[in-house]
């Protein structure tokens, strides 16, 4: 633990042994000369005045000649003394900023103040590795909703980012291969506070050890990871990772979901966004044509779940041959206007500029706005630094791959509800996504709203429990009612109920009875949450929002008051 | 063979015997106890401690131990020596060399310590 302590120590062996050695032969020269004392008897210095004079002398602080005036002998024997001690200073000091300086205790005392950092941690914290755009986003928006993280990234530079990002916790932040067991270890993954591990680094190999790692040292945690390979994602998910992201199908499939199911695609933008930030506008894409410039792993994913929504699509590819896309495409970049042309631009509905290239992607839809204003345009953005130019071209809709994983990611971390929640809603139609885009529009105002989630139980909702327990049901309306003035509701709704035999209710109504051991999923204004546990956890306040009445708060006045009811 | 190791034991007794060289003799008889050579178990005694530093084992944390134990009672030793001689005007008598040969005497027993546990990792150590 004390590795700091251990390094100085062993640096300074040879520094402190040269010092010992300097100061006993100086001492030792200052007693055996003979010397001659104030009336010129013989005299010779002891041990407690050479030490003395040693003293001062080394550290050139010079008192002068003390107890009695120096005759030659003794001045010679100085004169070494003082090169002698002064120099071994010189080197002992030398040594210790040297060893200041050193990469090897620089890392040392950056791995102890990590180490520490984590040691603190008595919330319960996820360990994030890989701390590029995803990572960097994903964090953020935990901080935002109050997770704590601990980040492992091997890259210096990254760590260095995280230091001066601007987060309102503290998030510790170490540089090393997460790979290695020892490094999540040190990152707290044996911790009783450790409740998740998020693999995404670049490499699937490194992902797949991280997860395999954590499902071995700390069993029961959740493990999310990402992985590029749909080889590597059946590995993963073999020996029960909790989820795997493939962020090609995960961006195309939200790619999909956005054109031709824009109110489902909204209300996953809505509560998966970092609250408080702008909301996000509804959009209404056209039917028709689309180009689909790129074929590579993504325009590949894309297409195929266009095809799975019956959208035709004109592909355009440089590199037939190579992607696999054959002699059904059209050959080109898309960044010229012929090559857009020969693919019906001008007829067609949307176009997606897909390709891995930010630059190109933003030509392509720039020439093509050029060849078809009407034209609704889509383009992917692969990397963050390009967000500025990327929001200037106006595009009707950005997808950036790392935003889209750290939502997904987000979605799961926050509460499992709510990603139950999101895959209930895909099977739903589009219409009915309108809907009930416009009741979270009423409660949620200007910002992107908060999603919590409580249960039935003692712990989250005792008084609740205490009036099931008398025997008289409350209804979920009763807890939506503001406890100050229940003629007001709460800027918040339901979004899922969950029963304990695994029944489900989507956006559940007012007079639904609660039960003992539901858990409820809510989005509204996150202050409204406060309010909420009013009337989860104070027996008066539910007594008001449920029947107006103020009931009487200690033991006595109870007991009191139920006795008039009786007589 | 380790140069390391040789310089290593070397100094640890080194300071056992200097340190034995110094507390043998009549127990308050001044005559009997040098000062240079309580000056040079000091000087060993320091430069022994220093040689332990940053051994991570249990055992290498126990001879440290050892060696500052040693250290405080020589020091306090040879500050007693001095406060008699100089501070106190008292100067050297029975009573005083008594306390300070107990006190290389306790040195003497940490320094014991110190080679006994030395012996013991070097015949556990079998090559």
């Amino acid at each position: 633990m004390n590795q700091v302590i251990f390094l100085i120590l062993r640096r300074m062996r040879a520094p402190l042994v040269a010092l010992i050695v300097v100061y006993a032969i100086s001492i030792l020269g200052l007693v055996l000369i003979p010397g001659t004392d104030a009336e010129g008897n013989p005299w010779r210095m002891d041990f407690f005045h050479a030490f003395y004079f040693v003293s001062y002398m080394a550290t050139t602080i010079g008192f002068g000649e003390i107890p009695y005036t120096f005759n030659e002998a003794q001045r010679m024997w100085t004169v070494i003394a003082v090169y002698l001690t002064v120099v071994g200073w010189l080197y002992a000091i030398g040594k210790i900023l040297a060893l200041m300086q050193s990469a090897a205790f620089k890392q040392a005392v950056v791995e102890q103040a990590f180490a520490r950092g984590v040691r603190h941690m008595t919330e319960p914290f996820y360990i994030v590795c890989g701390y590029g755009d995803t990572g960097s986003l994903l964090v953020k928006s935990m901080v935002q909703r109050n997770m704590r993280a601990v980040v492992v990234d091997v890259d210096a530079d990254r760590i260095n980012e995280l230091e001066l990002e601007d987060l309102d916790l503290y998030v510790p932040g170490l540089c090393a291969d997460a790979s290695l067991s020892l490094t999540l270890n040190e990152a707290g993954l044996k911790s009783r506070h450790c409740v998740g591990v998020v693999a995404l680094t670049d490499s699937d190999a490194v992902n797949l050890k991280i997860a395999i790692t954590t499902k071995l040292l700390h069993p029961g945690i959740k493990v999310i990871c990402r992985a590029e390979t749909h080889d590597a994602e059946a590995n993963m998910v073999s020996f029960g990772t909790d989820r795997v992201i493939n962020p090609y199908d995960t961006f195309a499939h939200r790619l999909a979901l956005a054109l031709h199911s824009p109110g489902t695609h909204l209300i996953y933008e809505w509560l998966t966004g970092v609250p408080e930030s702008e909301l996000p506008v509804p959009l209404y894409p056209p039917h028709g044509t689309w180009v689909l410039c790129g074929y590579g792993r993504f325009g590949k994913a894309v297409k195929e779940n266009l095809d799975k929504e019956g959208v035709e699509t004109v592909i355009v590819e440089i590199d037939p041959e190579g992607t696999g896309c054959g002699d059904l495409c059209v050959v080109g970049r898309g960044t010229e206007a012929e090559t857009l042309m020969s693919a019906g631009i001008e007829q067609a509905a949307g176009i997606v500029a897909g390709t891995d290239d930010d630059a190109n992607n933003l030509s392509i839809v720039m020439t093509a706005a050029h060849l078809n204003p009407d034209l609704f345009m889509v383009a992917r953005q692969n990397k963050r630094d390009n967000d500025e130019i990327f929001g200037a071209a106006l595009l009707d809709l950005v997808m950036q791959r790392s935003e889209i994983i750290a939502r997904d990611i987000l979605a799961l971390l926050t509460t499992p509800l709510l990603d139950r929640f999101l895959r209930l809603i895909l099977k739903e139609s589009n219409e009915w996504a309108n809907e009930q885009v416009s009741r979270l529009s009423a409660v949620t105002g200007e910002v992107v709203p908060d999603v919590w989630s409580f249960h039935i139980d003692d712990e989250d909702a005792p008084a609740v429990m205490e009036v099931m327990h008398d025997g008289e049901r409350v209804a979920l309306g009763d807890l939506l009612r503001n406890p100050r003035q229940r003629e007001e509701w709460l800027e918040c709704i339901p979004l899922l109920l969950s029963r304990r035999n695994h029944e489900t209710f989507l956006f559940p109504g007012n007079h639904l009875t609660l039960e003992p051991g539901d858990e409820i999923l809510f989005s509204g204004k996150g202050w409204m949450m406060e309010r909420m546990k009013w009337s989860l956890q104070n027996l008066n306040a539910l007594r008001y929002v449920q029947t107006g009445e103020q009931h009487a708060s200690g033991h006595l006045w109870r007991l009191l008051a139920g006795h008039r009811v009786d007589s | 063979m380790n140069l390391e190791k040789v310089i290593f034991g070397f100094f640890i007794v080194l300071a056992l015997t200097l340190n034995f060289g110094f507390f043998i003799g009549d127990f308050d008889n001044p005559a009997h106890h040098n000062v240079y050579e309580l000056f040079a178990a000091i000087v060993i005694n320091l430069i022994a401690t220093v040689l332990k530093f940053g051994d991570r084992t249990q055992m290498g944390a126990v001879l440290l131990a050892t060696s500052l134990v040693a250290d405080l009672q020589l020091i306090i030793a040879a500050i007693v020596w001095g406060y008699a001689e100089h501070v106190s005007h008292i100067g050297m008598n029975p009573a005083i060399m008594g306390s300070i040969v107990s006190l290389s005497g306790g040195a003497l027993l940490a320094n014991i310590t110190s080679v006994v546990l030395l012996i013991i990792e070097t015949v556990n150590l079998r090559r």
